[in-house]
């Protein structure tokens, strides 16, 4: 009871990287806690997966099998959690910020009256007084998270209601194996009693998972590019720039709401978080959004227009000036000093 | 052939995606002011999907439903420009400072208000929060099924749809049946401009407040045009229970706001000439960070 939950996702029978982040998170909160972490997995044909979760340091792993419950369906998957949770009153509940846990989280949320927090960058254990109403709380779930505007972080409470949900997103936690033989118990949860077959009501006709052609997360070099760079015609040369140096080109939400590169490639809080070896970021301000996802790249090159942009302050390198003009000389100098 | 009554859910959202330099105050918090008020982009899309059932099968209705201040009825005017048909604006000092569940439960209680209801569209999520979390609440809340992230109505029949849905890694074509919560996709087909003929005939449609305000006597035109009244809902006009209302029915509380101080990193700030740019390249090749 009262312990810290991660609900894990699988893909073709691995735990998905994101709940193994998770997991590892969810450990060392239960530390500072001194509670449990406990996992649930719904699916099917989940024998192997103790094998994979119970490393990241799980006392307890919920597993609910049955073949109706994969794929991922909304109501199933909301049933068995709500009432598991409702049994074991979990007081901190993590999920991957996927299309499956923002789907399943704020249905658990509504149907458990919790607060639910989404996209967080940071979750920290801390007090809070609420001076008027009197009252102290320790050991609350800090949720922290860039919020409107860019400019501000934000910390999020949920002090009276339980269990303290927060999805975060790929790469924004680090996994860390906490021992490979740690000894954690496995529950094997009577669907029946979870699930009523009313509620299997959608039938999934077709389903098409590919994965992702771009390696974005894993390039060393990223060039990306911002709404400064101005058009999609512009971003050609970012594309140049990436295959010369053997890199991925990202983009901010701004560049990608204004259209000028596709949706998958975008670097941030609602996207994807990276560490490469190099950054260059090509008319890019840098909010705190876009900075969320990229700020621990190891170095940093900033160019743009503005000579007070907010990415600036974060870059190793700053050039002032218009990339039409700099890219070109980039990639002549690099060929030049490599042959 | 059946006619369907559809709701759309949509927020009235600051344009996050221009900020400019002066959005932030000096204290740090956010200059609402300079932010021009916008229709939230997926709940566009969520609009357009609306009215191509619509155009589908004559007699459907598709109302808007808000939730904000007295301003925000300027987003049903805009659906009823596009081809909707009306709506309805929930406005109340009692919904101020509501979270995502606090929301979901305040539309709840409008949605039991409003008739028996086919199907319920909303945008996946407002670009002011990013959260996605209020239209798979609101339909949990009405106990109904939601299917989120959909791009695409690949066929209405009866009370049998199929949805196509775009996900992080692909998509997913799933059947199901009427009533059903959807949430539409930024990758959907965008929403229709303004018709020139729905902007005469709507634009004076009017909230009771927004008209009290320009203290204009068109009283005769609203008897006679019904559909030019937006109907405004308080906290009176739906049945709710206080504490699930506003700051006090919000589960998640805003503990501390901070301004990010930029840790300023030592950076070589340099000129775009020839010479610079080469021997950034050549320290960068020099230190194995590229090459």
């Amino acid at each position: 009871m009262n312990n810290v939950f991660v609900y894990c996702e699988i893909e073709d029978g691995q735990v998905a990287e994101v709940s193994q982040e998770l997991l590892t998170k969810g450990r060392t909160l239960a530390n500072e806690l001194n509670c449990n972490l406990e996992a649930i997995v719904v699916g099917h044909k989940l024998d192997k997966i103790a094998q994979q979760v119970i490393p990241y340091g799980v006392d307890t792993l919920y597993l609910a099998d049955d073949k109706r419950l994969y794929p991922y369906q909304t109501l199933p998957h909301t049933a068995v959690v709500v009432r598991l949770f409702e049994e074991e009153q979990p007081q901190i509940a993590l999920m991957g910020a996927t299309s499956i846990g923002r789907d399943l989280g704020p249905r658990v949320s509504s149907a458990l009256h919790s607060g639910l927090t989404a996209d967080c960058t940071s979750l920290e254990i801390g007090s809070h007084s609420d001076k008027k109403a009197g009252k102290d709380y320790e050991n609350l779930l800090y949720q922290i998270r860039p919020a409107f505007g860019g400019n501000i972080i934000a910390t999020i409470i949920n002090p009276d209601c339980r269990p303290q949900m927060a999805t975060v997103r790929e790469g924004v936690m680090k996994k860390n194996i906490l021992d490979p033989k740690y000894k954690g118990k496995v529950v094997n949860l009577d669907v029946s009693k979870y699930v009523s077959d009313t509620e299997f009501v959608v039938e999934i006709i077709e389903r098409h998972v590919e994965k992702s052609k771009l390696n974005i997360k894993g390039s060393p070099i990223i060039v990306a590019g911002g709404y400064g760079v101005g058009s999609k015609e512009n971003f050609k040369l970012l594309h140049q720039l990436a295959e010369v140096l053997g890199g991925e080109v990202g983009a901010s939400r701004a560049a990608i709401d204004a259209g000028y590169v596709e949706h998958d490639r975008q670097i941030g809080q609602t996207g994807l978080t990276v560490r490469p070896k190099l950054y260059i970021a090509c008319g890019i301000s840098g909010q705190i959004q876009h900075r969320a996802g990229m700020e621990q790249s190891a170095q940093i090159i900033a160019i743009n227009t503005d000579p007070e942009a907010p990415i600036n302050s974060i870059a190793d390198y700053v050039i002032t000036g218009d990339i039409a003009d700099i890219i070109p000389k980039m990639i002549k100098y690099y060929k030049q000093n490599t042959k | 052939m059946k006619a369907y009554n559809i709701i759309v859910l949509a927020k009235q959202v600051p344009d996050t995606r221009n900020v400019g330099k002066d959005a932030m105050k000096a204290d740090g918090t956010v200059n609402r002011a300079v932010l021009p008020a916008i229709f939230n982009p997926e709940d566009l899309n969520a609009l357009e999907q609306a009215l191509r059932i619509k155009d589908q099968f004559p007699g459907t209705t598709v109302k808007i439903l808000t939730m904000g201040p007295v301003r925000a009825a300027e987003i049903i005017r805009e659906a009823m420009f596009r081809g909707g048909d009306g709506g309805v604006l929930l406005t109340d000092r009692a919904f101020a400072g509501s979270d995502t569940l606090a929301t979901s439960y305040a539309l709840g209680q409008a949605l039991k208000k409003m008739g028996e209801i086919d199907l319920i569209i909303a945008g996946r999520q407002a670009i002011d929060g990013d959260t996605a979390q209020v239209g798979p609440q609101v339909a949990e809340k009405l106990k109904m099924l939601q299917v989120t992230y959909v791009e695409e109505v690949k066929e209405l029949k009866n009370d049998t749809i199929t949805l196509k849905r775009r996900l992080d890694r692909g998509v997913e074509t799933v059947k199901c049946k009427l009533p059903l919560v959807i949430t539409v996709n930024g990758t959907a087909p965008e929403c229709r401009v303004r018709n020139a003929k729905l902007l005469m005939k709507y634009k004076r449609a009017k909230t009771v407040t927004e008209l009290q305000k320009e203290n204009e006597d068109y009283t005769m035109l609203y008897t006679n045009r019904p559909d030019l009244n937006i109907p405004e809902w308080t906290v009176n006009d739906i049945e709710t229970d206080a504490s699930q209302l506003g700051l006090t029915g919000s589960p998640t509380k805003v503990k501390t706001i901070e301004n990010v101080v930029l840790q300023a990193k030592d950076s070589k700030v340099i000129s775009d000439s020839d010479e610079n740019i080469e021997n950034m390249m050549i320290e960068l090749i020099k230190s194995h960070t590229i090459g």
